[in-house]
């Protein structure tokens, strides 16, 4: 993975002096509020419903041991002993104390992380597929170019007071998307063109939140050299054009639906032209000097399916049910990408103890050459774990209760924090999600159920993805009292969609009892094979209303 | 009769606090100074607003409540989450709330419904 340069190293530094004078000033009375929250912002410091909270940014979801290692030490020195991993590749704490934040960020310094570009109207966090480097369906290794966005774009002065935030996805794979590309600002598919060279598709203007809407394809291929002079000239039609008169209006997939794709694209190109070939050309020896960084790590010479592995899953069911479910292809044989589930039955989905972050991070050196990645669904995975390993790996992560096989499952969802920590929330959802992972907590059932996104957010900001989910949560408030809209339909990754609303909300009594009568209806209408979302776009949503409203009438 | 009590946060750590009957600033509901008509609500808002100048609280506002239980409580169930919860993690979570207010995951939606009316 990439490693600071000096230059780096002091960069950070100087950011976290300069803030930890800023808490200073607060502390001290020589700032107001107003001033000075804008200024912890742009360091990742939030003032939520119970305390303060720190997102600390994990750029395309890669961490090595140390670093795991460091968020424990965090989590148990200055937190509650615990620490939450977010939709976009982040960890938040939900605890700090402002008189310790400097502290905590040179702590993270140490490690070469910190939590510029984690909040604020700037580019953020840059996401990409948490299988990066070690899927056998990619085209390219997206982090090398999701490392050189992040160089351009941190501290770049033209963008950092933009209408919105703004968001960065990269995806290498073909065919698959893990790092739901087309719900950001900009996604970035890795793609071939008929000459075979490698280059860059990129869709604008997807995004959740209130108006959720796909992004649109504006390009079909950009060469590598023009990656950064492409990203620049949309940056900057929308940082001319985007709105901002009113805070829900001023995305950019507002932009491109006002302005109309084509229009939208006319001008992009327009302003690519003059910027094409200048300052941001991208020169083959800079991407390969990145690409240096990710070189593979030594692989042995192993083959597939080992009998130890075979043996192993033939005598215990629980094993092989894991490897089934929670363990994808390597590219190398001999080789699995294991996953770790973050969503043990009636634990709020993304939180992880300090003890099992060590944990972790001492399993990722025995068993995954040290790496170790967080994904966008809130989980972990292990990139490079060898097959006749797998058995071990297993044992260690049910030692900590990490082992819940159930990715992609119903158990497998989505939430954000919801009214428990969030100032915006209008419902709690961490409970909804612990409920119904305590209904579904018999795995039979799930694998029965078969792959079922399900996703809860307790405001419309969408931060937990309900617009994206086969079942969709989204907590309401009416007459102070939680209540539970349910949408159906939606989906996060290459077959892309939004979900629609079924009919009135639950209360928070009702809704595990709705979701049930959902999966109870599709078990009824799926034909063989059939998944929850193909049984829904085949039959639509009126069965399910039937279902869920009807009776009651 | 409208009962209001003033909250906010402490500037250092980000704690929930609420104006006191002693009128320093306390963790605990309880504890919290009930104005019981607007003259007074006006008297803590002010002292409130100096608080903020002096930075011990970030954001303070009144906020209703009832003691129909016998305790200070607040009426709106965000507020109720602010005074007793997170309703998650319990173990992480204010050690100081007494068990039958702690907002457990599954017991409290039940004590929700009944209030809002
Ligand atoms: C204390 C305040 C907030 C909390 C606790 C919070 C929490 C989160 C979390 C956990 C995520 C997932 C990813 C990440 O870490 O970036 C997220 C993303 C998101 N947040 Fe927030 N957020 C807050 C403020 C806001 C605000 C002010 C808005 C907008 C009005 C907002 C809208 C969103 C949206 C729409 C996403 C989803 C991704 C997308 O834009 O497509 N959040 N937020
Ligand atoms: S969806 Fe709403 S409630 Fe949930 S974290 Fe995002 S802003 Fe907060």
């Amino acid at each position: 993975m990439y490693r600071y340069d000096e230059f780096d190293h002091a960069m950070v530094k100087d950011r976290v002096e300069q803030f930890r004078g800023q808490i200073a000033r607060r502390m001290a009375g020589e700032m107001t509020e107003e001033q000075f929250r804008p200024l912890r912002l742009q360091n990742g410091l939030y003032l939520q419903l119970h305390a303060y909270m720190l997102r600390v940014a994990i750029p395309y979801g890669q961490l090595n041991a140390v670093q795991m290692r460091k968020l424990a030490h965090i989590a148990r020195t200055y937190d509650k002993g615990y620490g939450h991993f977010t939709t976009r590749q982040n960890i938040q704490y939900n605890w700090p104390k402002l008189s310790q934040v400097a502290d905590i960020l040179d702590e993270l310094a140490s490690v070469e992380m910190h939590a510029i570009q984690t909040s604020g109207n700037c580019i953020r966090n840059t996401t990409a597929d948490q299988y990066a480097g070690v899927t056998a369906d990619e085209i390219e290794d997206p982090r090398i170019y999701a490392e050189i966005i992040r160089q351009w774009s941190t501290f770049h002065p033209e963008f950092t007071f933009l209408p919105r935030k703004f968001k960065i996805a990269v995806s290498g794979a073909v065919g698959a998307d893990r790092a739901a590309v087309r719900f950001h600002d900009i996604g970035l598919f890795i793609v071939k063109n008929d000459a075979g060279e490698v280059g860059f598709e990129v869709w604008v203007g997807g995004g959740l939140g209130r108006t959720p809407m796909i992004g649109k394809k504006i390009r079909g291929f950009v060469a590598k050299a023009d990656l950064l002079a492409y990203l620049e000239a949309v940056l900057r039609v929308y940082n001319m054009l985007g709105r901002r008169d009113n805070m829900y209006k001023a995305r950019v997939k507002i932009l491109v639906h006002e302005t109309g794709t084509e229009e939208f694209t006319r001008l992009v190109e327009k302003e690519f032209e003059d910027t094409q070939g200048g300052a941001l050309d991208l020169p083959a020896a800079e991407i390969d000097r990145i690409a240096d960084y990710f070189q593979p790590p030594a692989y042995e010479a192993l083959s597939d399916d080992p009998p130890a592995l075979t043996a192993r899953r033939f005598e215990d069911k629980g094993f092989n049910n894991w490897v089934r479910v929670n363990v994808a292809r390597h590219k190398v044989a001999g080789y699995a990408i294991a996953n770790i589930s973050l969503k043990p039955v009636g634990v709020p989905p993304g939180d992880v103890t300090a003890d099992q972050m060590d944990a972790v991070a001492d399993i990722a050196e025995t068993f995954s050459l040290g790496g170790i990645r967080v994904t966008h669904e809130q989980n972990l995975v292990l990139p490079d774990v060898r097959q006749d390993q797998l058995y071990d790996l297993w044992l260690a992560l049910r030692e900590q209760g990490l082992a819940d096989a159930n990715l992609d499952h119903i158990g497998d969802m989505i939430c954000c924090p919801g009214l428990d920590y969030c100032s915006l929330a209008n419902a709690r959802s961490i409970p909804i999600a612990e409920r119904i992972s305590q209904r579904f907590a018999d795995l039979d059932r799930q694998y029965d159920i078969g792959e079922l996104r399900l996703k809860i957010s307790g405001c419309i900001n969408a931060c937990g993805h309900h617009h994206v989910g086969h079942i969709g949560i989204l907590g309401v408030d009416r007459k102070d009292q939680e209540y539970y809209q349910i949408t159906l339909g939606g989906a996060p990754g290459e077959d892309a969609a939004i979900g629609t609303k079924v009919g009135a909300a639950f209360s928070a009594a009702e809704i595990v009892d709705a979701v049930e009568t959902v999966v109870n209806t599709y078990l009824a209408l799926r034909q063989p094979k059939e998944r929850f979302i193909d049984t829904f776009r085949r039959v639509g949503d009126a069965p399910f209303k039937e279902s869920l409203y009807d009776k009651a009438a | 009769m409208v009962q209001q009590v003033v909250t906010g946060n402490r500037l250092a750590d980000g704690v929930v606090i609420y104006l006191g009957q002693d009128g320093g600033w306390t963790p605990k509901i309880d504890a919290a100074r009930v104005a019981v008509d607007e003259d007074e609500a006006k008297l803590l808002e002010d002292i409130a607003k100096a608080a903020e100048k002096a930075r011990m609280v970030v954001g303070p506002y009144l906020v209703e409540v009832t003691d129909a239980e016998g305790a200070v409580t607040p009426v709106r169930y965000r507020e109720r989450l602010r005074a007793y919860g997170p309703s998650v993690h319990p173990e992480f979570g204010r050690a100081d709330v007494p068990d039958h207010l702690r907002m457990g995951s599954e017991a409290e939606y039940v004590h929700m419904n009944g209030v809002a009316g």
